[in-house]
């Protein structure tokens, strides 16, 4: 063990390490909002609700199906993201012509009531899912311990985030989606069928979501408030990273979860609260976020 | 004079809405294939609305489209396109977010018998040089009219719907896109064309139909335009 400006070694890796793993919810979720309102233009207030929604299907398809984590990973974000194509279908596409209040409004009455009936029906105290067994233990680096299914967290929401970058900046279908979300009419007079777009573009912000919460069942409890205590930090972090930008959101959803975990070192009592004083700083310098465009 | 031919486009009593204002009150014309027709016409006339009627960008409209003898009348735009028709919108279109190679690729092909890349190039030699430029609209007015245009070639559509092309360009380039034109109609495409600037449509068009509130006022072929002169110059107010 070793110090840096006087602090242990593993303390700070400790928290640095605490910081990227919320980083990479904060960038899981941050680029699903940041997709969601690029193409629809609605402000997915659902998304903590649908973030919950992943971590529950997780739980309940080992306990009925006996399904296991590798296969929720799939399964969950898919049913989820389902459930997201549904709730466009009957609500979402009739407000896209609206002000954004009226999104806003319908997808955080939503949240409520899927917080609701999952409260009802299993309470808050939380419900444990373990650790697949593959991923259990940890390896010892020396300064610090790194316990592997944070290691692979880290990595998997890396990997989602920059598979996702590279499709929507550099592939064909990403090509259609940027000219989708910058002119829907002109790109619908090519012969692009632009409502199904947008309806399989919520549906793969809200499986984000829930890939997201299923990767967090195993960290945090699974309870129907997990993602209400998250999402607020993350719409902070797509304040502070500017709507409409994929890179914004990944590189500021990590930037954000390792500014707080080095905050938690330095000056504990400010852990809390930096994210949101950060937010308040950028949305006086540079309005619309980092990453920002102009709209 | 009766044409046994049957024409590739054919509109008859098209009325169209922008929300509560009644925009055209039955525009019926045709075109034949092969064909380049001018809509000729001033500033508000309905020339634009016509367009996006026919494509199904304007959504509110009754009357009659046929393309090929198929009804496109309350078919969606992205079907429409499907059936054959490509447009070319007034403000071009082109996209900030996608490189022009992007711009360029971002139509679907819709049917076969598109012209290939080489032969776009060979109408466009300038795009080639800049189809490394990282953005779209970083082209010059001129280019992002071509590239316009040069993206709807590839797609297999046989009738195009070109609107004011030559808008705010330099007298060079606008020789240029008469050229393309003429040069697309000899590969067969067919061309209906907005324009108010009939001194240019005038080297291009076979016919043409004049608007004015929202209807055809007129039409004569490109041999009677001198005959014609007087009542186009009332009818523009040039």
């Amino acid at each position: 063990m070793f110090e840096i400006f006087g602090i242990p070694s593993t303390a700070l890796f400790g928290q640095l390490l605490i910081g990227l793993i919320n980083g990479s919810f904060y960038a899981l979720l941050s680029l699903g909002l940041a997709v969601i309102f690029g193409m629809l233009n609605i402000i997915n207030f659902t998304h903590g609700a649908q973030y919950m929604l992943g971590a529950f299907a997780a739980f309940l398809l080992l306990q009925h199906t006996g399904l296991n984590y590798w296969a929720a990973l799939i399964v969950a974000p898919i049913l989820v993201g389902a459930v997201g194509v549904l709730i466009e279908r009957a609500f979402l596409q009739w407000l896209y012509k609206l002000d954004h209040l009226y999104g806003l409004l319908l997808t955080f009455g939503l949240a409520l009531i899927i917080e609701g009936v999952a409260r009802n029906y299993y309470g808050s105290a939380g419900l444990a899912y373990t650790i697949p067994e593959a991923l259990q233990g940890g390896q010892n680096l020396g300064f610090m311990f790194l316990p592997n299914y944070r290691a692979w967290v880290i990595a998997a929401s890396l990997v989602v985030c920059l598979g996702t970058w590279f499709v929507i900046e550099r592939t064909r279908l990403g090509a259609n989606l940027r000219a989708a979300t910058e002119n829907p009419t002109l790109v619908r007079a090519f012969g692009i069928n632009v409502p199904r777009m947008i309806m399989l573009t919520y549906g793969f912000g809200v499986a984000l979501a829930a890939f997201a919460g299923v990767m967090a069942a195993p960290i945090y409890n699974v309870s129907p408030q997990m993602g209400s205590e998250l999402i607020i930090v993350v719409f902070a972090v797509v304040v502070i990273g500017g709507m409409g930008s994929i890179m914004g959101a990944i590189v500021t959803g990590f930037g954000l979860g390792v500014v707080e975990g080095l905050t938690k070192v330095f000056f504990p009592e400010a852990s809390n609260t930096v994210i949101f004083v950060i937010m308040a700083i950028v949305l006086l310098v540079r309005p619309a976020g980092l990453f920002g465009r102009r709209a | 004079m009766l044409d046994a031919r049957t024409p590739l486009l054919a509109v008859n009593d098209l009325q169209a809405w922008y929300g509560e204002s009644h925009i055209l009150h039955g525009v019926s014309f045709d075109v034949q294939p092969g064909e380049v027709v001018t809509l000729l016409g001033r500033n508000g006339a309905g020339k634009t609305t016509t367009l996006k009627s026919i494509m199904g960008i304007v959504s509110q409209r009754t009357g009659s489209v046929r393309f090929e003898g198929r009804e496109l009348i309350g078919r969606p735009s992205n079907e429409i396109a499907r059936a054959g028709l490509a447009f070319c919108p007034e403000e071009r279109g082109i996209f900030a977010s996608l490189t022009v190679e992007e711009n360029l690729l971002l139509p679907p092909v819709v049917k076969p018998g598109g012209l290939p890349l080489d032969r776009i190039f060979e109408l466009f030699p300038n795009l080639k040089e800049r189809l490394g430029s990282s953005q779209g609209t970083k082209l010059s007015g001129g280019e992002q009219q071509m590239l316009a245009i040069a993206r709807i070639l590839r797609t297999g559509a046989r009738l195009l719907l070109l609107d004011e092309p030559t808008e705010g360009l330099a007298p060079v380039i606008i020789q240029q896109i008469g050229r393309t034109i003429r040069a697309l109609k000899e590969e067969g495409f067919t061309i209906l064309l907005v324009e108010q600037n009939f001194r240019f449509a005038s080297t291009v068009a076979d016919r043409y139909y004049v608007m004015e509130h929202g209807r055809v006022v007129e039409s004569f072929a490109n041999a009677e335009l001198d005959a014609n002169l007087a009542k186009l110059h009332d009818y523009l107010g040039v």
